[in-house]
């Protein structure tokens, strides 16, 4: 077993950890703010594609990351109006209109792939890193975890402000009330519907960085349907961390470890299929539910719609 | 309770005509079919606590709704400090200095106090918690009331939230207070110290209008009275006049004006006699129920048939686990159930009920019924499956239809049609179909769960004879009730529980209602 | 009518007031159907003629491409079969959902239970095949892949019957869990060791379920409609489908009506897979004979939108999975033709989707503003 932890080994899994783990944590942070606030986002993959497709497409043409990124989040908020004009405002089933914009965002990706990048391929440049001093020249770690994209230490640290502004600010409070009890806060002079808007629109901005990072630092490619089920795994996560910030950061690293096992494998020279490893992180979670049966602490006005007097 | 207090007269000074703070201008709303409130005119006068009385449907909620900006009257005008506003959302009202405390509360349970009274400023702030709990520090000592700011409000009893929730209004500076069906989901014990609190605030100046449809506690607490009746104002009882007409006088009167009647006295409260000698038909033995909040230990009960047994006690003290427990919902840990001969301990609900066990439950739209299915299929509710309604287990829409008809038409259900969704109906009405459920077939002992809660003064009297109708066809009847005029007006013998157990068991007579007093507050006798 | 004695022209009297009653009874009864087919047909209407809207911003003459797509899915008659032969499995996706949704359970596990069920199918028969009747080894399969599919929901169903837990992330979980799963199988167990490329054995044409008549229809399409049928009757007609409706409106009603919930929350989870596991018997027995690697068509999440559609109904469902089935069928051969790839019919279902959404809040609005 020794020969297989290697350095190349090691510094390989926690690159592809932290690189298949971040947009799963930005997907994931994205629907906690969206649960908390009473809404179940089941259009967060579809954010996540239509981000990804956004956000190559402004990279590939200004030639900037940074653009790119900022054409993702726009990207993913374009697929969070409908939602939040739907089902905030008129009140529609989340559920639905969730797989619709999910479904709508798959179907209209893939096509305008198709009649622009199909017959090219483009790729993008490989995206420049910043090694952090002292920190990026430790061994093993060092390389695979202070020598990144800039963009990854930003979303490390939206972690950490979201988890700020969910305990110390009026936002966090009002999202709070938004989710478990939408009346008291109108009660308080807070519009519920704004909250929830602001909520979802913040929602699909962070899925559309994490698409966007997957097809700028990830793939370097948009490819269709690429983000493969990621915005799920980022409801999985929302759930399973019952509102804290730094458990789907911890979420997101253990399956982003898995998701990317298969070429730390082929680096230390064992192969075994993908769909082996990709079941483990999904095993994992099943497994503690089974043995700890904990419920999954949901906020009480989750998916319904909120009516200003009606109980 | 049944001594009502006249109120302390609020003006020292009578020869200075007080001003009102807010004004409701004969004020109309309409709504879809019905016009919930006509030319209603309504005066809020400083350091009064101004009563609003009338049956469900009169109009109050309407009227409060008004005056907390959830919605805006269609003709007629508000006035406060005698200038014209319009008071178009909650948050509006609460910057005029009009707080409200509804009857659900408004609190986020899963925040602190501290952060509950911080919500709604600036978004990227940091909610001042050292601030507000100081403030509410000092407007709790003001009112004589204690809260922990950082208890979070999902572990505090109902009436500690609406301390919290007056408190919350006083901080923002509220000269005006509704408390709208305050009592409602209160102990008896609550309701009087909320009413001692009204007294306290009305001391600070306050204006305080006390929504509610109890006689008692209007006389009890209030200053002015002012009755609704469809929509309209009937009748005002100023300060003077109620101080100068007294308990009995007063209680007329107001019932005169709810009703348009003098009809209103009290139905006949001589308490039944259960023939005696009868053997009991219901034994309830060693019966123990696990539950984390309230374990209930160790009742014994016997009921004759005929009998009603009342089961009083402050509510949460484990009368609901001992209800659900008895119909079959709950698993019991110990203890056996016989109905006239025959062990019900192992069976489950629906054995239950086909060998003559009925429980009508107090939360009617929560678990009785189902909001979106027609009256018919609710009725129906405990015997899906059954001939002659269902045969080979597919639907005899005949048979189902009929039996609702039937139902519907002996127990006065007032409906459009058997096909309406339940949820459409009035609460009272809801009520109605519930009993008929629970009443029909061949019952031989029902469980009634706080059977008039929520309810107006004409269903309230149907449905107390209701129950005395089934005691007389030789039912054995379990009145579970947290309030004590209905158990003493309507019981044989009375139970009373306490912390889970049955604390002691007392002839209903002229001495009852000092020893169940007693058993309910602790006192062991 | 308090009256205990009733005279004989009162009698008449309540007759005819009956009469009027049940006319009037009859005709909102018609209204009703009327606004409801209305509902759904208007729709359907607005999302192709937005969707010609994407086509002309593509550059695609949206006149030609629906012609295209109607000639090849719906009037060409091998179109038309193979339009027929898609229903099956989808239909049968679409019962399955049915029963879960109108017990108010989100099994969004359907492509998960689908996978699996096609794949142990895929490895069974074709073993099956040279020892035992056709008939036999197509029965064993349907069986099985009704089994695999049930087996596959057994952990979400506890979880949720006995523990409470949410069940749209187990089921989501058990999905993307069986997905893998069933790769690893095809991969690693049930490779067929005489193909280069990773596949299980191949079901011959001959062994599988037979055609209907003189057409290359396959009679996955008469389970299908069965299936649809059957469970619209169960959960409209009978004391079954009433509880199953009972835990999914009000859970706290059917505890205080003496349901055993989790038992029935089990028996939803069960029938739901079940029939969600047949689908993928049925799309290998009857269409493809294999699963290739990688192979996933995502057709429980593609019906999803499909039964919401329906709003649940039975026979909406039979509507809505054959509009979808002639506009896929319809846009795999224009992807060749007009070069649209058939990723057009995804954003035909969400607009539709969409749009019936608005349809239905804006029928409440007209609704409550005519009270």
């Amino acid at each position: 077993m020794s020969a297989l932890f290697t350095d190349a080994f090691l510094t390989s899994l926690v690159l592809g950890a932290l690189t298949a783990g971040i947009p799963l944590m930005l997907a994931g942070l994205g629907e906690q703010i969206s649960e908390k606030a009473g809404v179940l986002n089941i259009g967060i993959e579809g954010m996540m594609l239509f981000g990804a497709y956004a956000g190559f497409l402004v990279a590939y043409h200004t030639g900037s990351i940074w653009l790119g990124f900022l054409g993702g989040a726009v990207g993913g908020m374009a697929v969070a109006v409908p939602m939040a004009v739907l089902c905030i405002r008129m009140g529609l089933s989340q559920i639905v209109i969730g797989i619709a914009l999910t479904l709508g965002a798959e179907g209209l990706t893939a096509l305008l792939h198709h009649f622009q990048f199909a017959q090219s391929y483009p790729r993008l440049p490989a995206v420049e890193t910043l090694p952090i001093p002292v920190l990026s020249s430790l061994p093993v770690v060092g390389p695979a975890l202070f020598d990144r994209p800039p963009i990854v230490y930003l979303a490390v640290l939206a972690v950490f402000v979201t988890a700020y502004v969910f305990r110390a600010t009026q936002f966090g409070l009002a999202l709070q009330a938004a989710g478990d009890k939408p009346a008291a806060l109108d009660a308080a002079g807070v519009d519920v519907v704004r909250v929830r808007t602001i909520a979802v629109l913040i929602t699909g901005g962070l899925a559309g960085v994490g698409g966007a990072f997957m097809a700028e630092v990830g793939a370097g490619i948009f490819v269709p349907f690429m983000t493969n089920g990621a915005g799920f795994i980022g409801i999985v996560l929302a759930m399973q961390a019952r509102g804290k910030p730094l458990w789907v950061l911890c979420g997101a690293l253990l399956f982003g470890a898995c998701l990317s096992a298969t070429t730390a494998l082929q680096v230390a020279g064992v192969s075994i299929p993908t769909d082996v490893i990709q079941m483990l992180p999904f095993a994992a979670v099943l497994t503690v539910l089974v043995l700890f049966g904990r419920k999954a602490s949901l906020p009480p006005a989750l998916g319904t719609h909120y009516v200003r007097g009606a109980r | 309770m049944t001594q009502p207090a006249p109120a302390h007269p609020p003006h020292n000074d009578p020869s200075a005509a007080p001003r009102p703070i807010v004004t409701l201008d004969h004020v109309t709303k309409r709504f879809p079919g019905v016009v919930a409130n006509d030319r209603v005119a309504f005066d809020l006068f400083p350091g009064e606590v101004h009563v609003l009385l009338g049956e469900n449907g009169a109009g109050k909620s309407t009227l409060v709704g008004m005056l907390s900006g959830l919605q805006t009257p269609d003709e007629g005008g508000i006035l406060i400090d005698h200038r014209e506003v319009r008071i178009a959302s909650p948050a509006r009202a609460l910057e005029l200095g009009i707080g409200t405390v509804f009857q659900h509360s408004m609190l986020v349970p899963s925040l602190s106090v501290a952060d509950n009274m911080a919500l709604g400023g600036p978004w990227w702030s940091r909610p001042d918690r050292a601030g507000v709990a100081r403030r509410m520090a000092q407007v709790c000592a003001d009112i004589g009331v204690t809260i922990d700011p950082a208890a979070k409000v999902g572990t505090l009893s109902l009436g500690e939230q609406q301390q919290v929730e007056i408190v919350r209004a006083l901080m923002r500076g509220s000269r005006v207070l509704i408390l709208d069906e305050a009592t409602a989901m209160l102990t008896p014990k609550g309701a009087e110290d909320l009413g001692a609190l009204m007294g306290r605030l009305t001391r600070l100046g306050i204006a305080v209008v006390f929504i509610t449809h109890k006689l008692n506690e209007a006389l009890s607490f209030g200053n002015r009275i002012t009755v609704l009746r469809l929509g309209r104002k009937v009748g005002e009882i100023a300060p003077e006049r109620l101080a100068a007409l007294g308990p009995a006088a007063a209680t007329a009167e107001i019932i005169r004006l709810m009703f348009g009647t003098d009809a209103g006295a009290p139905a006949d409260a001589a308490p039944r006699r259960a023939r005696p000698g009868a053997a009991p038909l219901l034994v309830i033995e060693g019966l123990a129920v696990d539950d984390p909040a309230v374990p209930v230990e160790r009742v014994d009960l016997a009921v004759a048939p005929g009998e009603i047994l009342g089961l009083a006690g402050i509510d949460g003290n484990g009368q609901k686990q001992f209800a659900e427990a008895l119909a079959g919902q709950r698993p019991l840990r110990a203890g056996r159930i016989t109905l006239a001969g025959t062990s019900l301990e192992r069976l489950d609900v629906g054995a239950r009920r086909a060998h003559g066990l009925r429980y009508v439950t107090d939360d009617r739209l929560g678990e009785g019924t189902i909001g979106g299915f027609a009256i018919s299929l609710n009725l129906l509710l405990k015997q899906v499956g059954e001939s002659p309604f269902w045969r080979a287990g597919f639907d005899q829409p005949e048979a189902i239809a009929a039996h609702a008809r039937r139902l519907v038409g002996e127990f006065d259900v007032r409906t459009p049609s058997i096909e309406t969704p339940i949820g459409k109906l009035s609460g009272g009405n809801i009520q109605k179909a519930l009993l008929a459920r629970e009443l029909s077939g061949a019952a031989k002992a029902v469980i009634f769960a706080k059977p008039t809660y929520g309810l107006d003064v004409n269903n309230i009297r149907a449905t107390r004879q209701r129950i005395r109708e089934a005691a007389d066809r030789g039912l054995a009847v379990i009145l579970i009730s947290t309030d004590l005029e209905e158990v003493l007006e309507l019981s044989d013998r009375i139970a009373v529980m306490s912390r889970g157990a049955v604390v002691g068991v007392v002839e209903n007579d002229a001495a009852a209602r000092g020893r169940v007093g007693e058993l309910m507050s602790g006192v062991t006798a | 009518m308090t009256d205990t004695q009733i005279s004989t022209p009162d009698l008449t009297e309540a007759d005819r007031r009956d009469q009027t009653a049940r006319a009037e009874a009859r005709a909102e009864l018609w209204r009703g159907r009327a606004r409801v087919a209305l509902l759904g047909i208007g729709p359907v209407i607005g999302a192709l003629l937005l969707s010609a809207l994407v086509l002309l911003a593509l550059g695609v003459d949206p006149i030609a491409y629906y012609g295209f797509v109607i000639e090849r899915g719906l009037i060409n008659p091998y179109g038309l079969q193979a339009t027929l032969t898609r229903m099956g499995p989808l239909l049968l996706l679409a019962a399955g959902l049915i029963v879960a949704f109108r017990a108010g359970i989100w099994n969004l596990g359907g492509d998960g239970q689908f996978l699996l069920s096609a794949v142990v199918v895929a490895a069974l028969c074709p073993l099956l095949a040279p020892h035992l009747p056709v008939w036999l080894v197509l029965l064993v399969g349907l069986v099985v892949g009704a089994l695999v599919g049930a087996v596959w929901s057994v952990l979400p169903a506890l979880l949720k019957a006995y523990q409470g837990v949410n069940e749209i992330i187990t089921t989501l979980m058990m999905t993307f869990l069986g997905v893998s799963f069933a790769n690893v199988l095809v991969k690693l167990a049930f490779r067929d060791p005489a193909t280069t490329v990773p596949q299980t054995r191949t079901l011959a044409v001959a062994d599988r379920l037979p055609r209907l008549f003189d057409t290359t229809v396959s009679s996955g399409l008469l389970i299908g409609l069965v299936a649809v049928i059957a469970v619209h009757l169960v959960m409209t007609r009978t004391a079954f489908g009433l509880k199953l409706r009972i835990v999914g409106a009000n859970p706290r009603a059917a505890i205080h009506a003496g349901l055993p919930v989790p038992a029935l929350t089990v028996a939803v989870f069960a029938l739901s897979a079940a029939l969600a596991g047949l689908a993928g018997a049925v799309e290998i027995l009857g269409v493809q004979g294999n699963v290739r690697a990688d192979w996933n068509p995502h057709y429980a999440m593609t019906v999803i939108p499909l039964v919401f559609l329906a709003r649940f109904n039975g026979f909406g469902s039979i509507a809505f999975v054959f509009l979808f089935s002639v506009l896929s069928i319809g846009g795999e051969s224009a992807a060749r033709r007009t070069g649209v790839p058939n990723f057009f019919t995804l954003v035909v279902v969400a607009i539709l989707l969409v749009m019936l959404g608005v349809a239905e809040y804006l029928d409440q609005r007209r609704r409550a503003a005519g009270k």
